[in-house]
């Protein structure tokens, strides 16, 4: 993507109602003033916060997105900040694999008395996507390219495999499971990142033969990956039902996307 | 479905918005919008002719969708919402959008862009409005009944106060009698009143009130249910006792920082202001020569805030001294000498008075407490003094109960970084706790002395007798929705929520998630942890949320 002259970014905040929602008031009570690039959606508790809707703001064209909560310990719904922290790390951990810099999501702590800290984070916070620059300047994308890849994000985050792992995070990395095993957390980062980058192959793949039927190698072309990741992926999906062959061409099979997500 | 008609109306909140926006640009603007029927721009779209313009705009231009920008939801929405609901509009059919505190205020040398960003902001909430719903608020029915947790002088004044308008109250208290941190203090300032008096003629008064039963040495074990429900169970000698109770006060007090390993406390020579009062109260003060030091162990980095009793506690202790020991040397080592108001600033000048010396020190520079001797900068002086000492006593912060953490997590109400409660909203709603039916007084809370505990029991009292008088309670509506469809009853929501408000049951389709509406608090944790995808949460849906990410460029082509 090109380099863009006087680039203003165009900065989301979901901010939390009873913090940092309060201390944006605050900022403006005490009329801190910082850049008009942010425009804030009040949320009651930022772990209202669906990772999906972060990459959906990215998937809008948007360049930065602020998730602010109260700081840890001092939620107002007890434990909803814990929980929007390790959703916001699996969305950073997708934005990598998109090719996007995680530094445009910021995730951070404000409370109702921190007027003053939250213009800082919001003037800081500007300087650092302004330099970034527009979504993707990072990447060597097309900007269809770019929004295709985060679609298939966006589609991962909705899986369930994830989302049921971040939601047992804390009791696995903290508590021991059923079988009295514990999870150290490096152990589980490594499994969320397996994780996210299988379903990320699956869910690109799957974007791939949305609108035309594809063989393997021609899936692998179009997606960027090698034919026997593509394969051991087809497997995986036509067993749940989501691909289905349409016809042979040669002796290759072509794939189309069935029914589902 | 009938059609949507949004209404806008554009504040100029005076000159707040009006000085520092194109408030008329914006009202135009508003009107392009898609299913914007009718937009406004008032001077104060709070003010009754503001809020008359909104009742008739939704009868005449049949609105039923109303959007207003100006100052915040945080104060205005609840005025807005009631005026909808007067014109016979659904409260929750009300969109908000903030142009004062968070654009007009933050960007005031930047009208052009500063009104772009408005435009974008109420481009927002249309479109959000679009998507409203309506939605009923919760009834439930509250039991008449109380439980105060804490013996001390503000549960103790809290509990009598709601004993005395009718309501049956449970007094719970961990240690053996009632009193809480006044059995340990000898007099209380300005006036110099024994505490064990106070405790005394208080402790009666609960005895004998029939409404109010007093249960010692026990512990709250667990809480279940919510506003108007609760169900409390109590450990008292070995056993359960259950009870309901429709409003719970927490008044558990705080303990005081035991200085271990600073300033060489020992007890002995280098003590606490609580171990002196002791002391006093036993006349065992031997000393000629006394150092007080400010701020042991608080406003620092560890702890931040300032205690805010200590400074009139060491005054009282030093005047006390003097009292009995005219010649005693007293000096007061303080970075700051908190004493406001009418009363304790006249008790201070009174106090000094009496020749106790006062010696400001800076936080970087400590005094030191040596063998025999405190070396202090004094800041004023500019140098150093060393002051022998027979007796130093170290003014430490009120410090929450280790418990208090455990209390919490059964109440479901947070702690603040220290482990203090912390109530709704400082301002608007002190002695509330964001849970409804919870409420909090006394230094649980925040270090506070006798006078300030005992207002806020009489608040909390206050507070708490709304609901069990009027017997029901009205929640707001923002739960979630489950798609039982969806639904594969993994019970994940379960796990995320704090407050037992989403359970998994049997149902004849399965496993399914329910809601127990009147313990939901409205976060959404829930839905947006959903491995299927399968809650929605009512006015905060990701339709709506989605709607409004609208990039700028589309706003300003």
């Amino acid at each position: 993507m090109t380099l863009q002259k006087n680039f203003e970014p165009d900065i989301l905040g979901f901010l939390c109602n009873w913090c940092s929602y309060a201390g944006a008031d605050l900022a403006g009570v005490s009329r801190f003033q910082y850049p008009p690039n942010i425009r804030i959606i009040r949320v009651m508790c930022s772990a209202r916060v669906d990772p999906t809707i972060v990459l959906e703001v990215f998937i809008r064209g948007l360049d930065g997105v602020m998730v602010l909560g109260c700081h840890l310990g001092t939620c107002h719904y007890m434990t909803g900040n814990y929980y929007m922290e390790r959703r916001m790390k699996m969305a950073k951990n997708v934005l990598k694999k998109v090719g996007l810099s995680p530094e445009r999501l910021l995730v951070d702590w404000v409370s109702a008395a921190e007027g003053e800290r939250f213009a800082t984070l919001v003037r800081e916070f500007t300087e650092k996507v302004k330099k970034l620059g527009p979504l993707g300047q990072e990447t060597d994308l097309k900007l269809e390219q770019l929004k295709t890849r985060l679609t298939a994000a966006k589609d991962a985050l909705a899986q369930q495999r994830i989302r049921w792992l971040v939601g047992r995070e804390r009791e696995l990395v903290e508590d021991k499971n059923v079988f009295g095993e514990k999870v150290s957390q490096e152990e589980f980062d490594e499994l969320m990142f397996q994780t996210i980058e299988k379903e990320f192959a699956k869910r690109r793949i799957l974007l791939s033969i949305e609108e035309e039927a594809l063989s393997v190698r021609e899936i692998a072309q179009k997606v960027g990956a090698s034919p026997r990741d593509v394969l051991r992926n087809m497997v995986s999906l036509e067993r749940d039902g989501l691909v289905s062959v349409v016809g042979i061409e040669g002796n290759s099979p072509k794939y189309r996307r069935a029914g589902g997500s | 479905m009938n059609e949507v008609r949004v209404g806008v109306f554009v504040c100029h909140c005076g000159t707040n918005i009006g000085g520092f926006l194109d408030v008329p640009e914006l009202a135009k603007y508003a009107l392009s919008l898609p299913h914007v029927v009718f937009s406004k721009d008032n001077r104060y779209t709070c003010s009754e002719a503001g809020l008359t313009e909104i009742k008739s705009a939704i009868a005449e231009k049949k609105l039923n969708r109303v959007v207003v920008a100006s100052c915040t939801p945080r104060t205005h929405e609840p005025l807005f919402r009631s005026t909808c609901k007067e014109a016979g509009l659904n409260p929750y059919l009300f969109q908000f959008v903030n142009i004062r505190d968070q654009c007009s205020w933050v960007h005031m040398q930047d009208r052009e862009r500063a009104t772009e960003k408005a435009k974008a902001l109420i481009r927002m909430g249309a479109a959000r409005a679009v998507l409203l719903e309506p939605l009923e608020e919760i009834e439930v029915e509250v039991s008449p009944c109380a439980l105060v947790i804490g013996g001390g002088i503000a549960g103790m004044t809290c509990a009598l106060s709601l004993a005395n308008r009718g309501f049956e109250v449970k007094l719970v208290e961990k240690e053996d009698r009632l009193g809480g941190t006044l059995n340990n203090l000898y007099k209380l300032y300005p006036t110099h009143e024994e505490a064990s008096r106070l405790v005394q003629v208080k402790t009666k008064e609960v005895e004998k009130n029939p409404k109010l039963e007093v249960l010692t040495s026990s512990e709250v074990k667990e809480v279940e249910g919510f506003v108007g429900n609760y169900d409390v169970t109590v450990r008292q000698g070995g056993k359960d006792r259950l009870f309901k109770a429709g409003v719970i006060i927490v008044a558990t007090g705080a303990e005081t920082l035991k200085p271990v390993g600073m300033y060489g406390y020992d007890g002995e020579k280098v003590v606490t202001q609580l171990e002196l009062e002791r002391m006093l109260k036993e006349g065992r003060v031997n000393a000629d020569k006394i150092v007080m030091i400010q701020c042991v162990g608080s406003r620092n980095e560890k702890r931040a805030y300032c205690s805010k009793v200590c400074c009139l506690t060491a005054l009282k202790n030093a005047v006390l001294i003097k009292e009995t020991n005219p010649d005693a040397q007293v000096f007061v080592l303080y970075r700051d000498m908190v004493t406001q108001g009418t009363k304790y600033e006249d008790y201070y000048g009174k106090a000094r008075e009496t020749g106790i010396t006062f010696i400001k020190y800076l936080p970087e520079r400590q005094p030191v407490v040596e063998n025999g001797s405190v070396r202090v900068y004094d800041e004023l002086l500019g140098e150093e003094l060393i002051l022998p000492y027979d007796l130093v006593v170290l003014s430490t912060p009120m410090v929450a109960h280790e418990d208090s953490r455990d209390l919490a997590q059964k109440l479901k109400v947070p702690v603040d970084e220290n482990g203090f409660f912390l109530e709704a909203h400082v301002k608007l709603r002190p002695v509330d706790f964001a849970t409804d039916g919870i409420y909090v007084c006394g230094c649980g809370h925040w270090p506070a002395n006798v006078d300030e505990s005992v207002f806020q029991a009489y608040g909390a009292a206050s507070r708490a007798s709304i609901p069990i008088s009027v017997g029901r309670v009205k929640t707001e509506p923002l739960i979630p929705l489950v798609n039982e469809d969806g639904c594969s009853g993994c019970g994940l929501c379960e796990l995320t929520c704090p407050f037992k408000a989403i359970q998994v049951e049997v149902t004849e389709k399965g496993r399914k998630a329910k809601v127990v509406a009147a313990s939901c608090k409205g976060c959404g944790a829930c839905g947006a942890g959903c491995p299927q995808m399968a809650i929605t949460m009512q006015h905060f849906t990701d339709k709506q949320l989605i709607a409004q990410v609208i990039p700028l460029a589309e706003v300003i082509p």
